[in-house]
């Protein structure tokens, strides 16, 4: 194993950044049904529940790291995450790929992008289509973007690159329906992998793997990241997981990062109160028949957000303030920001 | 728990073997799989990728297609055989008496329908409910499960929601009939803790009330630990070992449990290659003479190359192992 890049100590200067987001948004509404539409030419247009998945983020991600992206079920890391690598367009704000707004890019320099920076998607079966091989599904990139001299580079390319995932060259000809839900998910880490990228985004890439291949994958990202400096955004539930393979973790709630910090900080001492409550209901094969509880406090509608801090509902500290007052995002410690009021400057 | 040990099981398993056709001849994705299961138990079935725990699955429930062929074994469910149910009657049991949580959630739920209309879908294929009723009762199996804003949820479409969003659409669309039995493929992977903290309550509290047992597929040793009475250990199409979650986590007898046991992240330090089982798993096609194990197992010896080893067993922990792991050295 390479030395780990001292994170910890590196300066905070944006030449670091491969991958900035800034005051980024993203909101989902309905389109309105036929009747609706009628309403509204007689201009009592009925209201159309507008979601926001994604509420005016900040993040940097530093080359050369593997940026740990936690948080609920719904809270927006999918949203976020096909945002960076290009797949959905923003409602609101930037992104910048080494410095340059993916908005004001020439031809040239998009395609770079695009191929620079690949996602890993948490539904394996739905993002692989039903219809092609996997040796199809694997060249068709190599194909379109003419990275191969002949057909002979491409075949090579892909049985690499199934090998490179664990598996066997010989299921080239065969089609997603006919492996199981951890070798597709396999499939999709080939595909991203067979472009070269620089920059992963990598979507719940394990949650379907069983924990022998989930170790042999973690390890795979690892090797991958010595031999080839790839930068991974690494969106996971697993904290065990985020907390073994990230150099910083970014923790998200109802579409905000509600706290960021090197890792083994964050896992020594959890500032937000969400984190905590994260850390405290970690999984053990050690605790035996556990009695299971129900959320504490409400969970919250991202249909419907709480006002002031919207973990307000199930925050064991919350105070008359935090259900008006939204707190801002500050620095706590080099390195570490937290958005809560609890922690203050006094 | 509800288990009554003398009672006869409500699910038993015997020799369950499925195949999948392909050019050059017929494969076993499963083999001479058996097990049982008593009412209110949780089985937590793991084992590595391409195992077999999805097919196996699928085939209690008579749920495979063509190239897959269920071929022999009887899967017992309250005395009657489902396999030898009529395609109908099997209908009437599944999604009313069992019913399954499939792994993938998109494939089970249709793009073209809302959550509302798939899930109301459900309720009326096995009885005649009242549409506001019906509508209701999802709207509460949606809240139970942890999805916020239920009736604005129940009128939208699958690609609207989340991944985690739809894997409780899965589970919820499971629990609407109040099935005896429930067969749950990798239902939480998706989830974080808080919220597969709040399914697995709800789990629970259904067992209590009704006595739903549970069959869990996952990969996750810790929730299988804190949630099943027992624990199976799938490899290759077959349960290496099986018993209560206690005897197989704390003194396994199979070194493929243990190697499972070791890739679990924790002890090893941050950033350094986690412990793994060496070697792939085989594929269907060729599957290892002897043990199916043995390519990769530390102690295999020439036996293990050659014989399939036996089935063994001390009181309700059994193990197919030549060499099995001493007890009193826990790992
Ligand atoms: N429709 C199919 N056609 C051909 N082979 C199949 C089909 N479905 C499953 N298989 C094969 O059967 C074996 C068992 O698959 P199964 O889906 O049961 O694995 P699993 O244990 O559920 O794995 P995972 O943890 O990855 O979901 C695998 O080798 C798989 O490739
Ligand atoms: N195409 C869409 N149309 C409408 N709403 C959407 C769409 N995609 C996402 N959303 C909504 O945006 C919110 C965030 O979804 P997203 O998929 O980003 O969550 P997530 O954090 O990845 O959750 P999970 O861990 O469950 O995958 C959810 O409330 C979801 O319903
Ligand atoms: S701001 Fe208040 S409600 Fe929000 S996390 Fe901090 S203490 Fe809890
Ligand atoms: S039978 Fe032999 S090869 Fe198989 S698990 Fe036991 S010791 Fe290993
Ligand atoms: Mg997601
Ligand atoms: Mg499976």
């Amino acid at each position: 194993m390479s030395p780990r890049n001292d994170i910890t100590s590196a300066p905070d200067r944006d030449e670091d950044a491969i991958l900035e987001v800034r005051r980024l948004s993203r909101r989902f509404s309905r389109k309105p049904v036929l009747a609706e539409q009628l309403l509204g030419l007689v201009g009592k247009a009925p209201e159309i529940p507008v979601l926001t998945a994604v509420k005016s983020l900040d993040l940097t991600v530093r080359r050369g790291e593997v940026l740990g992206l936690v948080g609920e079920s719904g809270c927006g890391k999918s949203t976020l995450g096909r945002m960076m690598t290009g797949i959905n367009p923003p409602s609101e704000g930037e992104i910048l790929y080494n410095g340059k707004r993916t908005d004001e890019m020439s031809r040239q320099e998009r395609l770079a992008y695009t191929l620079a920076v690949q996602m890993v998607f948490q539904d394996p079966y739905a993002s692989l289509n039903p219809r092609q091989t996997v040796g199809e599904i694997l060249s068709e990139p190599l194909r379109v973007h003419n990275r191969c001299k002949n057909r002979a580079e491409i075949s090579e390319r892909v049985d690499a690159a199934l090998n490179e995932v664990g598996l066997d060259p010989s299921y080239r000809d065969r089609y997603p329906h006919q492996f199981s839900g951890g070798q597709r998910q396999r499939i999709g880490i080939a595909r991203a992998l067979i472009v070269d990228p620089e920059f992963l985004v990598c979507d719940e890439p394990i949650a379907a793997l069983d924990v022998s291949i989930q170790a042999q994958v973690i390890n795979l990202f690892l090797e991958l990241r010595a031999q080839r400096a790839l930068t991974y955004l690494f969106i996971s539930h697993d904290l065990s997981v985020v907390w073994h393979i990230a150099d910083r973790v970014a923790i998200m709630y109802l579409g905000e990062i509600v706290e960021l910090a090197p890792t083994t900080e964050l896992f020594d001492s959890p500032a937000h109160p969400y984190t905590q409550t994260l850390l405290a209901e970690i999984p053990s094969v050690k605790r035996r028949r556990r009695a299971f509880q129900p959320v504490k406090g409400e969970l919250p509608s991202p249909l419907n957000p709480p006002s002031g801090c919207t973990f307000h509902p199930r925050c064991p500290m919350a105070t008359d303030r935090c259900r008006s007052e939204r707190p801002i995002s500050r620095t706590i410690a080099p390195g570490r920001t937290v958005a809560c009021h609890l922690h203050e400057p006094s | 728990m509800m288990s009554d040990q003398s009672s006869s099981p409500l699910l038993a398993v015997e020799n369950l073997r499925t195949v999948f056709h392909f050019a050059d001849g017929a494969y076993p994705a499963i083999d001479s799989l058996s097990f049982e299961l008593r009412a209110g138990e949780v089985l937590g079935l793991v084992g590595e990728s391409g195992s077999g725990k999805s097919v196996a699955g699928f085939s209690l429930i008579g749920l495979v297609d063509a190239p897959g062929e269920i071929v022999s074994g009887e899967v017992r469910f309250k005395g009657r055989d489902l396999r030898k149910l009529s395609d109908e009657e099997l209908r009437r049991v599944r999604g009313k008496s069992v019913s399954m949580i499939f792994q993938d959630p998109l494939t089970t739920l249709n793009p073209v329908l809302t959550i509302g209309e798939q899930m109301m879908e459900a309720i009326s294929e096995h009885e005649t409910v009242d549409p506001a009723a019906a509508r209701q009762r999802c709207i509460d199996t949606l809240t139970k499960v942890g999805i916020t804003s239920p009736q604005t949820r129940v009128d939208q479409f699958p690609h609207e929601l989340s991944g985690g969003m739809r894997q409780r659409v899965a589970i919820a669309t499971a629990l609407l009939n109040q099935p005896e039995l429930i067969i749950a493929d990798e239902p939480t992977t998706a989830l974080d803790v808080t919220i597969q903290g709040q399914i697995l309550a709800e789990m629970q509290t259904l067992q209590k009330e009704t006595g739903t047992a549970l069959i869990w597929i996952t990969h996750d040793l810790g929730v299988v630990s804190e949630l099943a009475d027992r624990i199976a250990v799938m490899y290759a199409g077959g349960i290496v070992e099986i018993g209560q979650v206690d005897d197989v986590l704390d003194s396994p007898r199979h070194p493929y449990t243990l190697g499972l046991l070791n890739s679990v992240p924790g002890d090893t330090p941050r950033g350094e290659a986690l412990r793994q089982i060496e070697g792939a798993a085989p594929s269907l096609t060729a599957r290892p003479l002897g043990c199916p194990f043995h390519p990769r197992c530390f102690r295999a010896s020439d036996l293990c190359r050659t014989e399939e080893p036996p089935l063994a067993e001390a009181g309700d922990h059994s193990w197919r192992c030549h060499h099995p792991l001493d007890p009193e050295k826990t790992p």
